[in-house]
């Protein structure tokens, strides 16, 4: 028999995990291409509202939407960048902030435009639903599910980043723009796929998001902040950096909500803002 | 144009006279905010809103839009000034001006205790911590309702007649009247103070701050200084909007609000003191008159007028005036 703090620390790093599938996307375009790209959480809700449709409408399975949302954001976030993205890599932090919050305003209109104001409902197969009992603990099988795509995903990106020719690539372009384009490395067409890549990552994230907090079309900017937090915590770029960060403040919340409910969200900006205090470039951030 | 490379064969002073000299077309700019008390008495209560979100905006371009301190979360001070004022009407007493004065106390406290944080960072952490400390202040007056309100709202704020003759009455007359009057004294001080040596310094810690202590300017003081007065006048803005609608709510320290005035000013054209005020009228005129045909979605066509700003008006309204105005008198 575990004493419930388990139970409390397990429901954190799932939520953890939750926020650390939305955030990694922007961990690499933020850290990677350093493009302040505040429509992050736009991309996750449209990959959620892909997910919402395919379910509803045609009646898929959940799992089969999955890699629909990946593909429908990556592309959807490509068009985007090659039209308005591409042209402010160079310009100031604020000019991305501006023009990403605006895309980000335009998406909850939209989004409200064509699913309304209300919260969409899925259901997810009945056998992810239950719960396993683990030495006297509840542990939600879909939590469970969460925390092994979390792991999995952080290997996978790992490995692409660093250990392939794609992943050697997207350095270079970041390190020495000019140089890699003398090298022959096509630097254009490797931002879009980097760019593809983390958008990608935050519409699966969105999907995997809904059985869990909901959506609605305020998605778009309640988990913006969050996003935010961990990967300004976690340290600009660094993967293991974001995972550890959406370890901290999952648990955090979760533990706080739990212990003391008044406090509200107070605990974790507390955590963020003592973090960036004692460590300004974040947890694993280099520059 | 910059005002920074006007400098051929000028003595500095006879550079900072001109910068402070009154132009017609400024004078006619505030004969202008006159007119709603005529054309438009209908939308006084619009007007004064207007007023408020300009002087906030205001003080916001002190900090964003001369020293380059990007702040997300700058509706704190917003904020704090206007439940300092709510609730010194509500336990002490409700004269206007004294009010006003010990909100611009409160707000110029915290501002200058958090400028010390602020003066630190740069970029992205900037952004965070601002946004951060932001967060932290609207939790803290959510969870105190015993003395806020909450969620519910300030309520009982009670305001007596400013100078005891005008009461603020239904129409709005004298709130316009009162925030108008009151913005038009923190814009001539902010005036004042961009065209002195320190709103030089300003400047060139927003064209480049490692170059600054080259000329021996100590930037984190700078910094810390006009942080505190942007956060004074952030909170007199705060405290005249708790005065003229008697009540204050959560979302006076909202992020929306910090995002709203941020986006008010980059239309409007930072940096150029009457940008906020021009992007406060067109960012609350436009809301009133597109929000009357449909609410939900206000936000799409603020998105719009965003990405097209930024794709197409890189430094605002103002600046694709001046812009086009060199260009015509070029000619």
């Amino acid at each position: 028999m575990l004493p419930p703090v388990f139970g409390v620390l397990f429901d954190g790093i799932a939520y953890g995990m939750l926020l650390f599938l939305l955030s990694v996307g922007m961990s690499v375009t933020l850290g990677l291409m350093n493009f302040v790209n505040l429509a992050h959480c736009a991309f996750a809700m449209l990959g959620a509202y892909v997910t919402v449709m395919l379910m509803k409408d045609f009646h898929w399975n959940f799992f089969a939407t999955l890699p629909v949302s990946f593909l429908v954001t990556a592309l959807v976030s490509v068009v985007i960048e090659r039209t308005l993205y591409r042209r402010l890599y160079r310009a100031t932090d604020l000019d991305q902030v501006l023009l990403t919050i605006g895309l980000a305003f335009i998406s909850v209109a939209v989004a409200a435009w064509f699913f309304g104001t209300t919260q969409q409902p899925i259901s997810v197969p009945g056998y992810m639903r239950g719960s396993i009992n683990v030495l006297g603990l509840n542990i939600g099988i879909y939590r469970l599910f969460l925390v092994a795509v979390g792991i999995v995903v952080t290997i996978l990106l790992v490995m692409t980043l660093e250990h392939t020719r794609f992943g050697a690539q997207v350095r270079a372009a970041v390190d020495n723009q000019r140089m890699a384009r003398g090298l022959g490395i096509d630097v254009d067409r490797t931002f879009a796929v980097t760019f593809a890549l983390g958008s990608g990552l935050a519409g699966l994230g969105g999907a995997l998001a809904i059985e869990i907090v909901g959506l609605d079309p305020h998605f778009a900017f309640v988990y913006l902040v969050y996003v935010l937090i961990i990967v300004s915590v976690g340290g600009l770029g660094s993967i293991a950096g974001s995972f550890a960060a959406a370890c901290l403040i999952g648990i955090s919340d979760i533990a706080g909500k739990y212990y003391v409910p008044e406090l509200g969200a107070f605990l974790i900006y507390l955590v963020m803002v003592a973090v960036l205090m004692w460590k300004p470039a974040g947890l694993f951030g280099k520059r | 144009m910059t005002t920074l490379d006007v400098t051929r064969a000028m003595t500095p002073q006879t550079y900072m006279q001109q910068l402070s000299r009154w132009r017609a077309i400024e004078i006619a700019f505030w004969l202008a905010t006159l007119l709603p008390f005529w054309l438009f008495p209908t939308y006084l209560s619009l007007a004064s809103q207007i007023a408020i979100t300009a002087l906030f905006a205001l003080s916001l371009d002190l900090i964003l839009g001369y020293a380059g301190v990007v702040s997300l979360g700058h509706a704190a001070f917003f904020g704090l000034g206007a439940y300092t004022a709510g609730i010194f009407s509500k336990f002490f007493w409700g004269e206007p001006f004294s009010g006003l004065l010990v909100a611009a106390v409160v707000a110029g406290l915290v501002g200058y205790l958090s400028s010390f944080i602020v003066s630190r960072f740069r970029h992205l952490t900037l952004i965070m911590i601002t946004l951060g400390l932001g967060l932290l202040l609207h939790e803290a007056a959510n969870s105190a309702s015993w003395l806020t309100g909450g969620s519910d709202g300030l309520q009982g704020v009670a305001i007596k007649p400013v100078f005891g003759v005008f009461k603020f009455d239904l129409y709005g007359y004298t709130a316009y009247g009162y925030a108008l009057a009151i913005l038009f004294v923190c814009f001539l001080l902010t005036r004042r103070l961009i065209n002195s040596p320190f709103g030089l310094a300003l400047r060139g810690i927003r064209e480049n701050i490692v170059r600054m202590p080259a000329i021996g300017a100590d930037s984190r003081a700078h910094i810390r200084k006009v942080y505190t007065i942007s956060a004074i006048i952030a909170g007199i803005a705060g405290a005249i909007l708790a005065q003229t609608t008697e009540t204050v709510s959560l979302e006076v320290l909202s992020f929306e609000r910090s995002a709203d005035v941020l986006v008010m000013l980059v239309l409007g054209g930072a940096g150029r003191l009457y940008g906020g005020l021009i992007g406060a009228a067109v960012f609350m005129i436009a809301r009133d008159q597109f929000s009357g045909i449909a609410p939900q979605y206000w936000y799409f066509w603020i998105g719009i007028l965003l990405v097209v700003v930024v794709m197409l008006l890189p430094n605002g309204i103002l600046g694709g005036l001046s812009k086009l105005f060199s260009r015509w008198s070029r000619k």
